[in-house]
């Protein structure tokens, strides 16, 4: 129901209901009716029926003569036959012959109205030349009905998905701050904000490659602040239309020698961090690896700024 | 080759409820417990083989977007692990064997 809704508002008012209106119009009888169709002919017995109905739980049967539609046998005509004790009599005997039929090639709105009008649950389906080719119940009409509403909405969903990288927002400099608390210790929460920061790239167009390598790298920091800070940090994303600017900054204890905490497999991880499978001594050189540019500033009693900038790829630069 | 082909051919168990990254195209896996190396060299769309069971491993499958991870020797895997990973749509799977062996029953699959 929310999705229909929401279908609405986004199609605009009206424009709207004339938008639906024309999609639906599109669907025909002959794509939600069912068939083949099971049919049995004016010379069988309602027994045939009966059985028919039992084995496929359907509450109607077309009655076909030589390849001619010449009736409709339903539920309440074989209960008129139990009640009066004939279940040997032909079918010929309790068929209704007035028939409201239905065309393949109409609109499924149209065959409601009929339905509607006549108040039949069911209506066999002919072509052009009148010969059977399927039954269409109401239930068919509302499912069809619903399913290109469903498809309508997908439709309209990805074309409303932006195409480039911060599509639909204007000035003269856009940026989007995003910043998060990350508290020391807190092994619960580690990925939180690498998480949130790459949900809300991949929402405002960013291609799945690009948030994979701006969150990978994040969340190198983010683990850095819990294990390494006496009082945890913040993690500050900035987005701008063609860069990604985040930075991790805390307060203490500082490093006393960034170049060699750069290296590789250097750590002074804890062993807690380490039995959970941290400090392999890969935080920076990850961070190195996925950012365009890294610059760290550091000292020690002061605290840490740890900056990633990252460049968004050119084919995903919104155009001028 | 789905997650959920391979938990059907392995037996190995699942952990979280059915979610939608049972459907997930498997190419290939990768094998470590250190999270940064997972960081850097798993890609997406692979097993993840580990022993390590604490809640942030969720974190790493779901940013590096593994499409499940293998948790190996029948490790204990607490529940605040398996409902952050049901939240997050990442797909738990646990094998009762070493990582070796289970490693060889993916290799044995095709992948």
């Amino acid at each position: 129901m929310k999705d229909s809704l929401d279908l609405l508002a986004r199609l605009g008012p009206g424009a709207s209901l004339s938008k639906i209106h024309e999609l639906i119009r599109e669907v025909t009888v002959g794509q939600v009716m069912t068939s083949p169709v099971y049919t049995v002919s004016s010379w069988d017995t309602m027994e045939v029926v009966r059985d028919s109905m039992r084995d496929h739980r359907i509450s109607g049967l077309p009655v076909v003569d030589n390849d001619e539609l010449v009736g409709l046998v339903s539920t309440a005509d074989l209960i008129r036959a139990l009640e009066e004790g004939r279940v040997t009599a032909s079918v010929a005997d309790y068929m209704t012959r007035k028939l409201v039929c239905a065309r393949t090639d109409e609109p499924i709105l149209e065959a409601l109205r009929r339905a509607e009008k006549t108040g039949v649950g069911r209506m066999p389906v002919v072509d052009a030349e009148g010969k059977l080719r399927g039954v269409i119940t109401r239930g068919d009409i509302v499912t069809g009905l619903l399913r290109s509403l469903q498809q309508a909405y997908s439709a309209f969903e990805q074309q409303r998905r932006p195409h480039y990288f911060f599509e639909a927002l204007e000035s003269d400099e856009t940026s989007l701050i995003l910043r998060y608390r990350v508290r020391q210790g807190d092994f619960t929460h580690g990925g939180h904000a690498s998480a949130r920061i790459k949900q809300a790239l991949l929402r405002i167009g960013a291609s799945a490659k690009f948030a994979r390598r701006v969150a990978i790298a994040t969340y190198e920091a983010e683990i850095n602040l819990i294990i390494h800070t006496t009082d945890g940090g913040h993690i500050v994303a900035e987005i701008h239309p063609d860069r990604i600017t985040v930075v991790a900054h805390d307060s203490g204890p500082g490093i006393p020698d960034v170049e060699l905490a750069r290296q590789p497999g250097y750590s002074t991880a804890s062993d807690l961090a380490r039995e959970m499978g941290f400090g392999a001594g890969m935080g920076l050189p990850n961070i190195e690896r996925c950012a365009d540019e890294v610059n760290i500033w550091s000292a020690v009693g002061v605290g840490t700024r740890v900056e990633m900038i990252f460049y968004v790829p050119p084919e995903e630069i919104q155009p001028e | 080759m789905k997650v959920k082909d391979v938990l059907a051919a392995t037996g190995w168990e699942l952990l979280t409820p059915t979610l939608p990254a049972l459907e997930n195209e498997i190419q290939g896996g990768y094998v470590a417990d250190l999270l940064s190396c997972v960081m850097a060299g798993a890609q997406p769309d692979q097993l993840w083989f580990t022993l390590q069971t604490h809640s942030n491993i969720v974190a790493v499958a779901s940013l590096t977007g593994v499409a499940a991870v293998v948790i190996c020797e029948g490790a204990a895997v607490g529940a605040d692990t398996v409902q952050k990973a049901a939240e997050q749509g990442v797909v738990l799977l646990r094998s009762a064997a070493p990582v070796y062996e289970t490693v060889k029953q993916a290799i044995a699959l095709g992948l």
